[in-house]
């Protein structure tokens, strides 16, 4: 198969769109060939679309690794960190079969089982390939997918090819040896540990040389990259601009993440991540490039559920055991509903390319296309509908308005600061957190807002806004831009507080 | 002769399937070598596998009871430097 290479078909259409954005929420899949959409559609890793509706899971059967990366520790047992590389409790293959009929059978919607760890899967062949071999046989229905760091890849290949996996992510954090001597301090390659620079080149060469080969077999692949800032960040544009070239489809550039109390080599020694900013400009130079993913939630090597949630409790080992699932019967009513999902989002679809018709500014300044771009927040709790009350957010999503359309842009944890407790009294310093997490955006939108908040966003310089309460995100979004052209809001400079900090 | 697995072991399952003589074996509170199956891969590698993939440094000892990985190997910052290498790191 050949991968049509992103950048040109990007140009073509749209004459590039890598500053002011190019449409919809699911831009980063609207370039794509038909024939690879038609692949990832109901993939929720791969489509922000998708991920409102279909559910993944990920079992914990490969704990073994072979490369040390500074932002990892390799204490993967912890029931309350949620991060790439942390699990509760191991799997034998043949548990993590069980466990994969149980979640499809309870959780229809779940169409995609992964295999990320916590270790490398790569370096867990046998574990790997047998939960692969025996859920190709028994729960063909999903569709299983593999991330690795790429150093046992090209061997790994041809048994990939096999099991019918057509997607797999390499996490590729450079292309420069010197670079990755500072990410990575040892490899174990041929039976030995090598360490530095030597490392970090055969490191490099086996992710290249994999990719190359799972592209020529016309197998899917996507890559990650931590940015490290003062590491690799300047340097992932490079990185960016390499793989969409050998064909990767889709490039998803996360944030380091560096907490002391994890134990990480970076934790410990101070390495900071990216503020939200560095992030959204690294993406957004990157996509000059090729297609970016930004809805990552960077989740658990056994996480369970929509992406942002986790109902992993729900299937402990001890929970299974009780459970009699009938896959046969499992697998007629999840056909039923994947068609009814299916279904809503073709009418989705449709909503959408006539919104497209008229998404550009058709107010009072339709032929003025000098106004600023402008940020927007969005509490929502799926659906892509704006359905969530502020406090209640534990994340946002963040759209970018502008004279291009509506696109989206990335996502934004925070605290919850509303508990439901009027006495506690961290609410305020929780909030004055929530508050700073949407900084550069202008306007929130949100089903409710309570009154202390609205105050204080708006003294941050950004408008709550509740009227669009129940309507779909994009539409909303680009209704509130068109106000702000109206009332001539876009005519004064951008508020004070909600200026970009580099 | 054989190598031994200490307390800071995190259990990653790494050395177990590297073992040329299947001598690594999944205990409580963390895995251990069979020192009458454990050769230290003598015949089989240069360097005894489980302490080659091993990511803690002084998880697993010699013979004589000293760390192959000791302090500083794995990061590749001796702990005379530890200060300086911190204090890079942080200006980034």
């Amino acid at each position: 198969m050949e991968l049509t290479v992103l950048n040109e078909t990007q140009s073509a259409s749209s004459g590039g769109c890598s500053s002011s954005g190019c449409g919809s929420t699911d831009d980063q899949l609207s370039h794509l060939p038909d024939d690879i959409k038609q692949k990832v559609h109901n993939h929720p890793c791969y489509s922000e679309e998708a991920h409102h509706y279909f559910a993944r899971m990920h079992v914990a059967v490969a704990p073994a690794c072979n490369i040390q990366c500074h932002y990892c520790n390799r204490k993967y047992d912890c029931a309350n960190e949620s991060r790439p590389g942390v699990v509760s409790e191991l799997l034998t293959p043949d548990q993590a079969v069980m466990k994969t009929k149980a979640v499809a059978a309870n959780i229809p919607q779940m169409t995609v089982l992964g295999i990320a760890g916590p270790g490398d899967p790569l370096a867990n062949p046998e574990r790997t390939f047998e939960t692969f071999r025996r859920l190709s046989q028994e729960a063909p229905d999903i569709k299983l997918c593999v991330s690795t760091n790429g150093l046992a890849l090209p061997d790994a290949v041809e048994e990939l090819a096999k099991h019918n996996i057509d997607h797999v992510t390499i996490t590729i954090n450079c292309v420069d040896p010197e670079i990755g001597a500072q990410i990575y301090p040892w490899i174990y390659w041929n039976n030995r540990r090598i360490r530095g620079k030597k490392g970090a080149k055969i490191l490099i060469e086996q992710q290249q040389k994999g990719l190359e080969m799972l592209v020529a077999r016309g197998i899917l692949v996507k890559v990650n990259s931590v940015m490290i800032p003062g590491v690799n960040d300047q340097h992932l544009k490079e990185v960016s601009r390499i793989v969409k070239q050998k064909g990767a489809f889709l490039h998803n550039v996360m944030p380091l993440i560096s907490e002391a109390e994890h134990g990480t080599f970076y934790g410990v020694m101070g390495q900071r991540g990216p503020s939200n900013e560095e992030l959204m400009d690294l993406q957004d130079e990157c996509s000059g490039d090729m297609n970016m993913m930004r809805h990552c939630r960077q989740c658990r090597a056994d996480a369970v559920g929509l992406l942002g949630e986790d109902r992993g409790d729900e299937f402990t080992l001890d929970k299974i055991a009780e459970m009699d699932i009938d896959y046969e019967a499992a697998m007629k009513k999840r056909a039923v509903i994947h068609q009814g999902i299916a279904e809503e989002l073709a009418e989705k679809e449709k909503k959408r390319a006539a919104l497209a018709a008229v998404k550009v500014p058709s107010g009072p300044a339709a032929d003025n296309t000098h106004f600023r771009p402008v940020l927007m927040a969005v509490a929502t709790s799926g659906g892509g509908m704006i359905n969530q009350h502020f406090g209640h957010a534990t994340e946002f999503l963040i759209y970018e308005a502008s004279s291009n359309g509506v696109r989206f842009i990335s996502h934004r944890k925070v605290d919850q600061y509303c508990i439901g407790n009027d006495t506690c009294g961290e609410k305020e310093s929780a909030l004055s957190g929530s508050i700073r997490a949407l900084s550069g955006c202008e306007v929130v939108l949100c089903s409710k807002i309570g009154f202390e908040p609205w105050g204080l966003l708006e003294e941050a310089g950004i408008q709550p806004n509740g009227e669009h309460a129940m309507e779909p995100i994009e539409e909303a979004v680009m209704a509130v831009y068109e106000e702000m052209i109206a009332t001539g809001r876009l005519d004064e400079a951008k508020p004070e507080n909600a200026q970009i900090s580099a | 002769m054989s190598l031994s697995i200490i307390e800071s072991c995190v259990n990653c399952w790494a050395c177990y399937d590297v073992c040329p003589s299947d001598a690594i074996y999944d205990a409580k509170p963390h895995f251990m070598i069979d020192a009458n199956k454990c050769t230290e891969c003598e015949g089989d590698h240069a360097d005894p596998q489980c302490a080659s993939i091993c990511p803690i440094e002084g998880a697993i000892l010699d013979a004589a009871g000293d760390a192959i990985n000791p302090a500083g190997s794995l990061t590749g910052i001796p702990p005379e430097l530890m200060e300086k290498a911190m204090a890079e790191i942080q200006a980034r």
